[in-house]
Formats: structure tokens, sequence, C-alpha cells
């Protein structure tokens, strides 16, 4: 069959009654948690994974994949509303879509960031269903040694190009590393990291993990911010209709969006804020408006970068569907997942797991219809969820970290590890260290370590091995290229600029 | 790493930053602590599971020498959030919200201990209607437990209320079938 074949094939595994009302379901609350400021994907599916002890995989994903979606649509609202992203891929949409609120043109903001991203989210769909299958015949010719590499470049772009500081970044992912090789080791039988408690032989869930860097965490720094100023809710004012020149000056963001956002997410670094802050720059600099960026708000800011978003969370797919490579926290959570239902993601998956990849894919297309709809017409709604105080809100928000935790076995440990991780959590986000790395290391982690083992092994314990093949070689050039290039590029910057009267006598 | 090099005043010692990098070399060494006590059958000559602890233990103690080397430049914190002051009080109630929730949930059950973490960490965020937020959470606390407990499928710790709720609406559904 090819890509048409599969996909038809996949709506008729999205369209029966019940995997819609999971798509449904899922939508509704990626939209309403994407609108809450303090909770966001990563955390909500997380919480939600001992469904997939109940229900069938598709239908689960089909849920994860509506949150996942759900949020990118519903962070925008709190963007341009409250001027506080909801998700941190949204912070480009305040920019501008903020001002515009401001200046009385909220409902188009709104309007121009749905379509958006249900343009750029269906395009981005779209490249899923068609990247996907070329993906896995290269992937096909991977052997162990080239996924090591490839693990090692993701682990770089993830950590250390990407975000504010390459030390902090790599931090936190070995961090994630040794969170990741707590219990039995798989290969030998041998327990490592338990300190000799046999709570801790089948080692540390994700689920506590995430709730409490991202639930704990949280909740333990906005309550040591209290003192920050807070945001006003802007009141929503303007028609959702966009005008003739609204549309004429936003399909062409959207397109651009869209082709920023969906190759830079597909790459193996992943991330959102790139291709938004990318989108955001060339919409500045094309835009015809100039004077009204920074000032009461442009429509093709919000635009682009909205389009972007949307298109990159599609690109991420790409490598976790057909290489089981995850770039970001919510993809490594979604990979967890896979593997709670025995499923090892990689190239094998689009034609072993036909019905859940196509299943999935074909959901998405029907998750950005019904998301366009829950977030234009139905938009006072979820104005309203903003509304929410943040002192229910937050205790709220512990109120779910704990059944998530506790019910994973009913043991205090698991609070007092939560509780833990909540403070180290609090003290990354005091101390600017980004905390998806460590999700994605603890999840990627292990499997990088099978995978060297594996290659170790074939190659009679040679360490060449991972620089004799010419694609594993190539991949870890890129990565060292990626850890060291930046720095570099400081480094010249900085003599060109101020070489000659830094260094005197030297000319 | 810190590009502020802004030579005006010379840098000082961070000293919260330093305590982070410490704090990481000690992590680096619970992990070769730990990775010497993995037990190794001499048989296994093939990469063991002792090699990625090193890595990753190798990994943290440059780090966590890079970490202290930002330090003593003067630290990496943005300015806004060094002249925000910290909220302890705030903190401090919600901390204790958590660990009455810890201490609570095995002998009250779930939904009590919830109950009382929820109005601990609303007053610390500022909230002053204790009553209303223990209504609040009470119906939060009891949502959680139905909707997310039964749905799906997870056991969470009941206590005199989830028991008394639970026999109500088993009685509820025996006179249904009856």
């Amino acid at each position: 069959m090819d890509t048409l074949g599969y996909l038809a094939h996949g709506f008729a595994v999205a369209f029966t009654p019940t995997n819609l009302l999971w798509c449904l379901l899922g939508t509704t609350l990626g939209t309403a948690i994407g609108v809450l400021p303090g909770l966001g994907p990563a955390l909500t599916i997380a919480l939600l994974l001992p469904i997939t002890y109940q229900v069938a995989p598709e239908a689960s994903f089909i849920l994860f994949a509506g949150i996942y979606y759900g949020a990118m649509y519903g962070g925008s609202t709190t963007s341009i509303l409250l001027n506080t992203p909801g998700e941190s891929a949204t912070i480009v949409t305040a920019l501008e879509g903020n001002r515009m609120a401001r200046s009385g043109r909220g409902g188009a903001a709104l309007a121009t960031s749905a379509l958006g991203s249900f343009v750029a989210g269906t395009i981005g769909t779209l490249g899923v269903a068609f990247l996907a299958p070329i993906v896995v015949k290269f992937a096909l010719a991977f052997g162990p040694a080239e996924y090591f590499s490839l693990m090692v470049l993701a682990f770089i772009t993830v950590s250390a190009v990407l975000g504010s500081s390459s030390v902090r970044g790599l931090t936190s992912l070995f961090v994630g590393f040794v969170i990741g090789m707590i219990g039995v080791d798989l290969q030998t039988g041998q327990p490592r990291f338990t300190f000799g408690m046999g709570e801790l032989l089948d080692g540390v869930d994700v689920i506590v993990v995430a709730v409490g860097l991202f639930a704990v965490g949280e909740t333990l720094y906005m309550a040591s911010r209290r003192y920050a100023g807070k945001d006003e809710i802007v009141p929503l004012k303007g028609s959702l209709y966009m005008t003739a020149s609204e549309w004429a000056r936003s399909w062409k963001p959207w397109l651009r969006g869209a082709a920023i956002g969906f190759p830079i997410g597909a790459m193996p670094a992943g991330g959102a804020e790139i291709p938004t802050f990318l989108s955001y720059a060339i919409e500045k600099k094309l835009s015809k408006h100039k004077e009204e960026f920074g000032t009461v708000g442009a429509i093709e800011g919000v635009a682009g970068p909205e389009a972007a978003n949307n298109a990159s969370a599609a690109g991420v797919l790409v490598p976790m569907l057909t290489l089981g490579l995850p770039t970001s926290a919510t993809a490594a959570i979604m990979l967890s997942a896979f593997q709670s239902y025995g499923i090892n993601p990689g190239p094998l998956l689009l034609t072993t797991q036909a019905n859940l990849v196509w299943g999935l894919i074909a959901s998405l297309f029907i998750a950005n219809v019904i998301l366009v709809i829950l977030n234009l017409p139905l938009i006072g709604l979820w104005v309203r969820l903003l509304k929410i105080p943040a002192p229910q809100l937050y205790a709220g928000i512990l109120v779910f970290a704990t059944v998530g935790t506790y019910g994973i076995s009913q043991s205090p440990i698991d609070l007092i590890i939560l509780y833990l991780l909540g403070a180290a959590g609090f003290l990354m986000r005091r101390f600017d260290f980004p905390t998806a790395p460590v999700i994605i290391g603890m999840i990627l982690g292990p499997l990088a370590e099978t995978q060297f083992r594996r290659a170790m092994t074939i190659a009679n314990g040679d360490w060449t091995v991972f620089y004799r093949h010419p694609l594993s070689l190539t991949l870890l050039t890129l990565a060292f290229i990626g850890l060291v290039g930046p720095h570099i590029w400081a480094w010249i910057e900085h003599r060109r600029r101020r070489g000659p009267e830094h260094v005197p006598g030297d000319a | 790493m810190s590009t502020s090099d802004q030579q005006a005043s010379p840098p000082r010692l961070a000293i919260p930053e330093l305590l982070i990098g410490v704090g990481l070399l000690a992590c680096a060494g619970a992990v070769a602590w730990q990775t010497l006590a993995i037990p190794v059958s001499p048989l296994y000559s093939k990469v063991g599971p002792k090699v990625f602890p090193y890595i990753t233990m190798a990994g943290m103690v440059i780090l966590s020498l890079l970490l202290i080397l930002a330090a003593v430049r003067g630290g990496w914190q943005p300015d806004e959030e060094k002249e925000t002051p910290t909220d302890w009080k705030s903190m401090g109630f919600v901390v204790a919200g958590l660990v009455a929730n810890l201490v609570l949930i095995q002998p009250l059950g779930f939904t009590a201990a919830s109950v009382i973490m929820f109005v601990l960490v609303c007053f610390g965020f500022g909230s002053r209607h204790p009553l209303r937020d223990a209504l609040l959470g009470l119906v939060l606390a009891l949502a959680a437990y139905f909707g997310f407990a039964r749905a799906l499928g997870v056991n969470i710790g009941a206590g005199l209320i989830e028991n008394q709720l639970n026999a109500l609406i088993n009685a509820l559904f025996g006179m249904g079938k009856g």
C-alpha cells in the first residue's frame, strides 16, 4: 500500500465513534490545559499514562495526540489575552498578540492564530504522513552504532544547542541519565543506583519525574515569586471575523511559518522556540507594517509564529514515530506510553502497527478540525478558564499530582521522591536550568545505552566502530559541531568586534 | 556560560550558584559510589552495566566544575530573578501542605489529606477563605478520586470518606439492580 492507501485505512480507524470521542476528549482537555498557565501537555499526558493499562493503544494515542495538538491551540489564547505564555512554544505569540489585544484587536489575533494553527497543523500532519515512510527507508539501514550516534546528536541539540546555556542544558540531561539508570539493568539483571532500597528496583516512574518537575516544582516556584507583578487578562474585544486586509496579511505568514516550523521540528533537534523566533524575525522583516511591531501589535507577528509552532509540533512526530527518537518532553512521555504497551517505536512501527500509526495520523487531521471549532466559536468558554484564581489553580494541580503519583503503588516513598524532584524542579526553574532534557535523558538514556552496548558487542568491544561507519561518523561530527560551534562562533564574534582595542600592541 | 563580560566591576562569587555546582559534584560522587557497588560477573567480558554510569559520572564532574567556574565568575542568574525577593512565607505554606499530605494520606485517606493540602496551599497563595477552599478542595478531591481513580483503574488510598461514599454508591447500584 502507498501512503494514500495507508492514510485511507487510518481514517477508517479514526472515524469509529469511540475513537472520535477520544479525539474530542483529548482536544478539549488539551485546549483547557493549554489555556491554564502551569499545566502543559507533558504533565497532562504523564498523569494520564495509567490509561494505557485500560484501553487499546489506538485510543490512548488518539487521546494523547489530541492533548498535544490542543495544548498548542490553547497556549496561544493565554499568550494573547494574558501575556503569560501558556506554553513555552507560544512565547513569541505573546509579543505581538498581547499588544493586539490591548489595542482592541484581540478577536483578530485569536482568529489568525487559530486559523494559522489549523493551516500549519494540517500541512504539518500531511508532512508527517508523507515524510515518515521516506525516513523509514533511511532508518532501515541504521545499525546500533548509527542509532547511538543519532541519539548523541539529539542529546546535544535538545540540551546544548537550544536554550540559554549549553552547560546547564547538559547538566539537566545528565541528571536525567542518572534517573533513567535507577533500577535493574535489563541486560545483566544487576540493580543499579538503588541505594539498597527495594522500592527503587523497578526504577523511577516517568510520571513521578514529570509531575515532580512540572507540577510540584512549578507550584513552588510560583509561590516563591508572589511578589512579582501580576498580569491582567485583557478583555476580549474585536470581531472574531477577520477583515479582508487581515486575511491578506495572514495567509502568507501562515504558509511561511509552516514551511519553517515543520522541517525544524522534524529534524532530530526538535523544539518550537527556534522556528517561532525565526518566523517572527522573518515576518518582521517582510512586513509592510513594520511600525505596528512592538506598538499596537502586528497580525503577521501572530500568524507566522503560531503557524511555525504548530507545524513544528507535527514535525516532532516524525523522528518519534520512525526512529523512536523523542525531541521534546511530551514526545518522550509518549514514547514511554509506547513502551508501556510493549511497542518499540522505530522503522518497523509503520508496518507492524499500521492501525496505530495511521489511525493516529488520521486522527491528527480530525483533531485540527475539532480544534479550530473549539477555539473560535467557543473561545468564550476558554477565556472563562483564565479567570480561575491562582491559589485554587495551583492547589488543584497539587491534588491531581498526588492522585497521579500515589496511584502508582500507594507508597509514600513515591510521594517523597515526588517532593524531592519538586524541590529540584524549583531550583532548576529558579536558576534557569531547562527541565525538558531531564525527561528526554531519562527516557532516551537507557535506549542509547542499549544501542551502545549492542554496537560494542557486535564490534567485539572495539570503540572505533562509532567512527569507522561513515554515517555514524557524520552524526557524531554534527553533534560535535553543535556542541562547540556556537562557542567558537561567539568567540570569533567577540574577537572581531572587540579584538583590536582589547589586545594592545597586537596590530 | 556567562556572557555578561562587562568588566565594570570585578565579578563577585555567587554563593547560590556555587552551592548548585558543589551539589552536582556531590551527586557525581554518589554516582561513583553506586557505580562501584554494581556487582559485575567476572565472566561478563562485554561492555557491562558499569560503562554508562562511568561516562555519566565523568560528564557530571566536568559539568559541575564548569558550573563552579561560572559561579566564581559571578553566577548566571538573570537580573529579574535576582531582584525579585523570594516569598518564603508563601512557599512555607505550600511545603507545609505537601508534608501534611504525605503524613496524612495513609491514616486519613486521599480525600481528607487532599483537602488539608488544598487549604494550606490556597492560604500560601494568598486566599483568605479557608472554609470555602476546604469545600472546593473536597469537591475537587472527590472528583479526582472518582473520575480519575475509578475511571483509570488507579487504586489510590481510600479513607473514611471514600469508604462511606463507595458503600453509598454500591447501595444505590444494588437498589438499581433490585
